[in-house]
């Protein structure tokens, strides 16, 4: 692939390129990132381009002289990503190259130079696909931990309500978060409440288990609330044993048992309390 | 009544089977109990899938039955299929640090289970439960 002189007319006309791309990108942001940042974006990647055209880059955009500008790319599809702007958006940081190409260089034939904008398009819309993907992901695990408090009860209870489904990812944040308030507090009891816990099936059955028996070894009991009809029955039926733990149908249930393998009176306290 | 195939390849996967599980099951006015038994079985099976073939699909759908409604799963893998049928299905037995309890349990808490392998031709579990 030749690309007659293009190459050689972009770098004598470049501050002017980079002028009429910035306008056009510009347009499609709206205001949104400072002019100043996108010119010196826009300014790097096209420098790099050229250089590795210069170098003899071809139509490949994975080719090695290409790495420069892939990684400008990468990080400006990252940028954008995380800044909440479209796609489309963002690929049009790319395409507007060749509007400003066609402004700037009139009638010169630049069908392979553009070929070579349209792979380098397509690249951004792919790395801003995969940070996309990422911004989600990370999304995603902090709703996890937001969705695992727990909470102390009184002086040596803490409390776990489990809300929703419970994967194998969440089952490990809900462990490890419960162990650690264990330590923090000096709690040695721990009420684990799976009221609002959908269905309870064999994985999720073996991961309340492992949290009862790593409780255990520091020295906290567990009990089990929130066993509601359905999920009896079908925990029965599946020939789940929770062996000697102790299980009750409500949280309130299961902090009076706290409470009293605590030896709290109850009634005293709250006398104590109202005082 | 058209059935739905859903990919199974992954844990969110497992999640959006159990979900449309769920839906069907209220569509066909299975009781809450009886919902929860058929989406526990459906998890059971579509981790399977997952865990030891390698990923599949499930194909769900409302059957009727003369008066009665009911909601019928299938999983399919490709996977290395079960040489021991009946092991497999013991409970407690396990070759992957479960509880060994999904076969033998998802049989429990549904009405029909059909289970079909050979090794190196993949697995297909078939579950049906009705309305009461
Ligand atoms: N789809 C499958 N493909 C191959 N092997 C399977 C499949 N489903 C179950 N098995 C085998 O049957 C065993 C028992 O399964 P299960 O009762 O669900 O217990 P667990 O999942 O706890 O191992 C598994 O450990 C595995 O060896
Ligand atoms: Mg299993």
């Amino acid at each position: 692939m030749t690309f007659g002189n293009v190459v050689e007319r972009c770098r004598q006309n470049e501050s002017e390129l980079v002028r009429e791309w910035r306008e056009v990108v510009a347009r499609s942001l709206a205001g949104r990132l400072p002019a100043a940042l996108v010119e010196k974006e826009l300014r790097d990647i096209l420098d790099a381009l050229l250089g590795a055209l210069e170098a003899g880059g071809g139509t490949d955009p994975q080719a090695e002289p290409y790495a420069e500008v892939r990684a400008l790319l990468v990080e400006l599809s990252r940028d954008r990503a995380q800044q909440g702007f479209s796609p489309r958006e963002t690929a049009v940081s790319v395409f507007g190259l060749k509007e400003a190409v066609s402004k700037v260089l009139g009638d010169t034939d630049v069908t392979g130079f553009f070929r070579v904008i349209d792979e380098f398009g397509l690249y951004t819309f792919e790395t801003y696909t995969k940070a996309r993907e990422e911004v989600i992901t990370n999304q995603a695990e902090q709703l996890l931990e937001l969705a695992t408090p727990v909470v102390k009860l009184w002086d040596g209870v803490v409390a776990l309500p489990l809300v929703g489904t419970l994967d194998s990812a969440r089952a490990q944040v809900v462990m490890e978060k419960l162990l650690q308030t264990l330590v923090d507090t000096g709690s040695e009891h721990a009420i684990i409440d799976i009221t609002g816990v959908p269905a309870v099936d064999t994985q999720v059955a073996q991961h309340l288990l492992r949290t009862v028996v790593a409780a255990r070894l520091m020295g906290a009991e567990c009990i089990i609330s929130g066993i509601r009809p359905q999920i009896a029955q079908t925990i029965v039926a599946l020939g789940i044993e929770f062996g000697d733990i102790a299980t009750k149908a409500s949280l309130a249930d299961a902090l009076m048992l706290a409470l009293s393998r605590l030896d709290v009176d109850v009634n005293a306290e709250i006398a104590k309390r109202s005082r | 009544m058209t059935a739905q195939e859903l990919p199974i390849h992954g844990d969110a996967d497992v999640v959006r089977v159990r979900q449309a599980v769920r839906a069907l099951a209220i569509e066909a006015k299975l009781s809450l109990v009886d919902q929860t038994k058929l989406v526990t079985a459906a998890s059971e099976l579509a981790r399977n899938t997952l865990t030891y073939g390698g990923g599949g699909s499930a194909t769900i759908e409302r059957v009727e039955n003369g008066t009665r409604a009911g909601v019928r799963a299938l999983f399919h893998d490709d996977g290395p299929g079960i040489a021991d049928l009946a092991l497999a299905l013991r409970d407690g037995y396990t070759s992957g640090g479960g509880l060994g309890l999904g076969l033998g349990g998802a049989k429990r808490l549904v009405d029909a289970f059909e289970i079909r392998s050979e090794p190196g031709r993949g697995t297909t579990v078939t579950v049906t439960k009705w309305a009461r």
